[in-house]
């Protein structure tokens, strides 16, 4: 496994997710292009409802029956979209792993801890020791902070935190070059999140790890990504580095999202009007449009294209292109164009 | 209304909804013949003659019977046609009782719990720990002094054996609605206990009742062909019964004459069948995890890419 | 629905102020044990949910309870409601009527029809908005069923009554939601609907557990606003129960830190966030992900969960994680145990095999006591210098401020832990109240309630 350092591990060009449903397909992931360096930490996030979840386990290729999939993705230089499914769930575990939000349901009740390193080691590794075994468990879950003591207990032994510990070491164990982890501290309590949080961020120490960690929580974006992807309506509308992107956010649903999150330094409330777009039939032009203060005639009517800004960041809006003068020759706008958005006022009745 | 009656259909896919269709038209069927017996059927159930003309015993599918005659001089055709109103009305009228009782108790005692709770579960994990058969056999005696042999005895002595069922499924939803938040917030606006098992529970409770409604109703027919089989089923002078007139044919199989048996057998075997398929049909739409949710085909068009301009990679 | 109006020029004395005072509440839960045990009648234990809380909450105040799950600030609030029982103390409510008087009703002691129409004054507004709101009832008829149960209104003029409460909360025009299911709602109108259904009665105290932590970020402020102008147009007094501190200090204007079914830290909200006393508030404060890439991620938060309840830690429950701990907070055997345990995750399987090997069975540890011996006949001097070496690799451990002595015996090492104080809440600062040995009474008033290490 040896990847150049310029050569990023997960490279996705393009990528879309799309579902059937009666009334036609969901595009829940719509054109999504991004890659992860080693051991670099990608931040998702976006609203409930915004293909966060489905990008993620679409990546691991844990997509349900009806979903469709294409586009390109590499992960060490192979496209995954291209290859058989059984090499996929080869890779699977031992390349690629998740961490999922809840974990008592993931771990078996009736089986120790130790038999779920077992299970996991033997699948994926054959004719592995028992010592071997055990050196390598101990070992995950050494740095995971879990004591050795417990290496022969039950699931229901350990609390919330400790299980989900107990999930990120089962992951990591047969140490994944790439790990997918979907809200892993949302069902846990602010100060198991924030320890949670910590390992999640350590983990490249010791594992080399690429990590694209889904959170809905801008809190923790800012505290353990190094770059940060903002989804909305099954788009990347902003891709940069972390710092950049909160100190000068360039897509005004960025901006609003930070705007409306609620923190210690609050002092008035914001809120973004209306809901987020129905999938099947997005907005025309930015999917943002409806919502957006910034919003022009152009935004109703064309789809702003992905550039990348002053500060560095990649983003697809028409007002940051105009702000930054950006909106060149070949695209130049007219006064009519760049006039503000007429749109009539959001009820209740449109809210999420 | 009509749209959550026909949701189990376009709910379901491929095989489930195969199934669900054929066993609803077999039963239907049937149904129908129930209801328009009178209509349908050449002649009364327990007619021997027309026209002041016999007919003629065992005699072989003619013109004038085309499923043939019994050893009775009656015609096998009008026998399975009013046969399917009695079955149905047994079944629907066991289903019935079986349902008022047993879903009550189910919601009380799910509700409830403690004492009250186990010792209704007791109660009903007796009765269902006989066979069903033995018991129909039981009740069909004990009810047969006072109510005679009628349908009405013979849905009563089925009831008994579908009771615990609808309390079991019941008792058990209900347990776990208890605990839903919904139910504390019908206790914080101050409803009292009537009221939230009437208003709260109940509506969410009933949608696994058509399931097990069906599936009963397919063993109610072959319970009730069997009770009649051994002549503890609804007399012969009263209403024409599957079970009853393929005991008495039993013996006309060996000396050739096969259409005594074969057409109330296959009518039992038909309706059970229809039945049955419902019910699974139906089981496999309420039942979440057997549930296989009908996909759609996604086509995409082109992949055309929308970056398509990218000045510099972050 | 009129407004109330505000007491202006009535003298009014501290006893008129409170509304609901809660003093010295505890709700304990019989532990349900295995069948076994229950068939032998074995002691099964009790969960202390609350746990011996005085609190008093204020007319027209938004008091926050603040808490990690398990904390028992949802079962507070249930008891608030006298949705669970009162094991012992008592809630009193004191609402004004029209003409000022003030009753006394003590919610703890009612009974059937009398706590049912308590309801109509004590409302609640729950976490989780798509569970909350019977799915097979239209939003009229959920909305409104609080008005028929309380024999209120019926017909045409309940129709009425809920889309003037569905306007008020904001879900307007209310024709286009009287007959949807819950199902067809957004989360955020749910919870809306939920508010319409708790204001409907025209109560007196919201208690709202977690009101906002089920809903996406961008709708969050907008059920926060909603509920800030229903208090401000209805007179409410709300008790807003949640996790989320930095939601609490925007809402509140007083709050209680709970931990273990104890209130730790009581206050202003200006005065809680802007000098916290207790060491569990501060890691509260600290654990909180700000949306400020410049703040890195936590380093010096307390170790481990929440404890168990059915055995809470002796002294002071916070103590196994608190950084600041000092002697006399309440060691005991179950932190050597944690603090062994956290040793051998540094060290080498096989080194811990052996370490481990020395020690003996770790189970006598589980039940708290203030003396323990360790290893086993002979080995005492190799478990000293184990003891000595777990010691030296961080010497600042709070733990070892709560060892006495550590003697070598003929059958291992006696550990004697310092006897620990069960802080009660005391005055600190300028208003507040916290209960934590770093915060010694002020004078030298004696405590009310004697203090003792082991929780009774």
């Amino acid at each position: 496994m040896s990847t150049p350092q310029d050569q990023p591990v997960v490279d996705a060009r393009d990528l879309r997710i799309w579902y059937g449903s009666e009334r036609g397909p969901v595009k829940a992931v719509d054109g999504v292009s991004f890659s992860i360096r080693k051991g670099e930490i990608l931040g998702l996030v976006g609203e409930s409802g915004c293909g966060k979840s489905t990008l993620g386990r679409g990546l691991l290729g844990l997509l349900p029956a009806g979903a469709e999939m294409d586009g390109q993705l590499h992960f060490q230089g192979t496209d995954l979209l291209s290859l058989p499914r059984k090499e996929m769930f080869a890779r699977r575990g031992t390349e690629l792993a998740m961490i999922f939000q809840e974990p008592l349901t993931r771990l078996n009740p009736l089986m120790r801890i130790s038999a779920h390193f077992e299970e996991t080691l033997k699948t994926h590794e054959r004719g592995i020791g028992k010592t071997e075994i055990r050196h390598r468990a101990l070992e995950v879950l050494r740095v995971m902070g879990i004591p050795p003591t417990r290496y022969r207990s039950y699931p229901h032994e350990f609390s919330g935190g400790m299980r989900q510990r107990l999930m990120i070491a089962l992951a990591l164990v047969l140490r994944p070059a790439f790990v997918v982890a979907d809200e892993p501290t949302t069902a846990l309590d602010v100060l198991v999140e924030a320890q949670i949080i910590r390992i999640l961020h350590d983990l490249r120490r010791e594992f080399d790890t690429s990590l694209l960690l889904i959170t809905h929580n801008l809190g923790i974006i800012a505290e353990a990504c190094d770059r940060v992807a903002v989804m909305y309506a099954g788009e990347i509308v902003e891709i940069g580095d972390a710092r950049d992107v909160f100190a000068d956010p360039q897509h005004p649903y960025t901006r609003e999202l930070l705007r409306s999150t609620i923190s210690l330094g609050t002092t008035g409330l914001n809120y973004i009007p209306g809901a987020p777009p129905d999938l099947v039939e997005p907005p025309s032009g930015c999917h943002f449009h409806p919502r957006c203060p910034d919003a022009m005639n152009i935004c109703a009517g064309r789809h702003p294209l992905k550039r990348q800004m002053p500060n560095g960041v990649l983003t697809q809006c028409w007002a940051a292109d105009l702000r930054h003068g950006l909106a060149g020759s070949a695209t130049a706008l007219t006064s009519e164009q760049t006039a503000p958005l007429t749109r009539e006022e959001f009820s209740v009745a449109d809210e999420a | 209304m009509f749209k959550t009656l026909t949701s189990p259909i376009r709910n379901t896919s491929g095989m489930a909804r195969w199934i669900l269709l054929a066993g609803l038209i077999i039963t239907a069927a049937f149904v129908i013949m129930a209801i328009f017996a009178p209509w349908i059927a050449p002649y009364g159930f327990a007619q021997n003659s027309s026209d002041g003309m016999r007919f003629p015993k065992m005699g072989p599918p003619s013109a004038a019977h085309p499923l043939g005659t019994n050893d009775q001089f009656f015609d096998i055709l009008s026998r399975v046609i009013w046969g399917a109103r009695t079955e149905v009305t047994v079944v629907v009228l066991s289903v019935l009782f079986a349902v008022s009782v047993g879903m009550p108790l189910g919601l009380l005692s799910g509700f409830l719990g403690g004492w009250a709770d186990r010792l209704m579960v007791f109660v009903m994990d007796v009765l269902y720990s006989f066979p069903s058969l033995l018991l129909a056999i039981v009740f069909a005696f004990l009810l047969r002094g006072p109510l005679g042999g009628g349908t009405f005895a013979a849905a009563l002595a089925l009831t008994a054996i579908y009771i615990p069922q609808y309390f079991r499924v019941v008792r058990s939803t209900t347990a776990s609605a208890r605990e839903a938040t919904y139910v504390e917030a019908a206790r914080a606006i101050g409803a009292r206990n009537g009221t939230i098992m009437g208003r709260y529970l109940f509506g969410n409770v009933i949608q696994s009742v058509p399931v097990i409604g069906t599936l009963n109703a397919a063993d109610a027919i072959s319970t009730l062909a069997a009770l009649g089989f051994i002549g503890l089923g609804i007399q012969p002078t009263d209403a024409a019964e599957w079970g009853y007139d393929l005991s008495r044919a039993l013996d006309d199989a060996q000396s050739g004459i096969w259409w005594t048996t074969l057409f109330p057998g296959l009518a039992i075997v038909l309706l059970v069948t229809g039945l049955t398929l419902v019910g699974e049909g139906l089981n496999e739409t309420v039942n979440p995890t057997l549930r296989k949710r009908r996909f759609r085909k996604v086509r995409m068009p082109a992949n055309e890419p929308t970056s398509a301009l990218v000045e510099g990679e972050v | 629905m009129p407004t109330k109006p505000e007491q202006v020029a009535d003298p009014v004395s501290a006893e008129d102020q409170t509304l609901v005072e809660l003093s010295d509440l505890e709700v304990h839960f019989e532990l349900r044990g295995s069948t076994f045990s229950r068939l032998l009648g074995l002691d099964t234990g009790t969960v202390k949910a609350v746990d011996g809380v005085d609190l008093s909450i204020r007319r027209g105040e938004v008091l926050g309870v603040v808490g990690e799950s398990g904390s028992g600030k949802t079962t507070l609030g249930r008891a608030l409601l006298g949705l669970v029982g009162a094991t012992h103390g008592s809630i009193t409510y004191r609402p004004r009527a029209e003409n000022g008087t003030v009753r006394e009703q003590v919610v703890s002691r009612l009974r059937g029809r009398e706590l049912r129409r308590l309801r109509t004054d004590l409302q609640m507004v729950f976490q989780d908005p798509h569970a909350a709101l019977n799915p097979s009832m239209t939003i009229a008829t959920g909305v409104g069923h609080p008005l028929k149960i309380h024999g209120i209104a019926s017909g045409a003029d309940l129709r009425r009554l809920v889309a003037e409460s569905l306007e008020r909360v904001g879900l307007s025009p209310a024709e286009q939601f009287l007959d949807k299911y819950p199902s067809d709602l957004s989360g955020g109108q749910k919870q809306r609907a939920v508010i319409a259904r708790a204001i409907i009665l025209d109560p007196q105290v919201l208690v709202a557990d977690e009101p906002v932590s089920m809903l996406d970020m961008s709708v969050r402020a907008k059920i926060l606003e909603l509920m800030l102008g229903l208090k401000r147009d209805l007179g409410l007094t709300y008790v807003y129960i949640t996790h989320d501190l930095a939601t609490a200090k925007f809402f509140c204007d007083r709050i209680a830190i709970m931990y273990l079914g104890r209130v730790v830290e009581i206050g202003p909200s200006e005065e809680i966030f802007a000098d916290p006393k207790h060491p569990y508030t501060k890691a509260l404060l600290k654990a909180i992900p700000e949306p400020d890439p410049a703040k890195l991620v936590p380093r010096d938060l307390p170790r481990g969960e929440i404890p168990d309840a059915a055995s809470p830690p002796l002294g002071c429950s916070f103590h196994p994680r608190c950084p600041e701990a000092v002697a006399e907070c309440g060691w005991e055997s179950r932190d050597l145990r944690a603090l062994l345990e956290e040793h051998w995750t540094r060290q080498d399987p096989d080194v811990y095999e052996k370490e481990r090997g020395l020690v003996g069975n770790l189970d006598r540890l589980e039940t708290p006591a203030k003396q323990v011996t360790l290893g086993a006949r002979g080995s005492a001097s190799r478990v000293k210098a184990l003891l000595d070496r777990v010691r030296s690799e961080n010497p600042d451990e709070p733990m070892w401020k709560g060892v006495d002595d550590m003697t070598e015996e003929a059958d291992g090492v006696r550990v004697e832990f310092h006897p620990g104080v069960d802080p009660l809440l005391r005055p600190a600062g300028t208003a507040a109240e916290v209960a934590c040995v770093l915060h010694p009474a002020p004078v030298t008033t004696e405590p009310s309630r004697p203090e003792n290490h082991d929780r009774s």
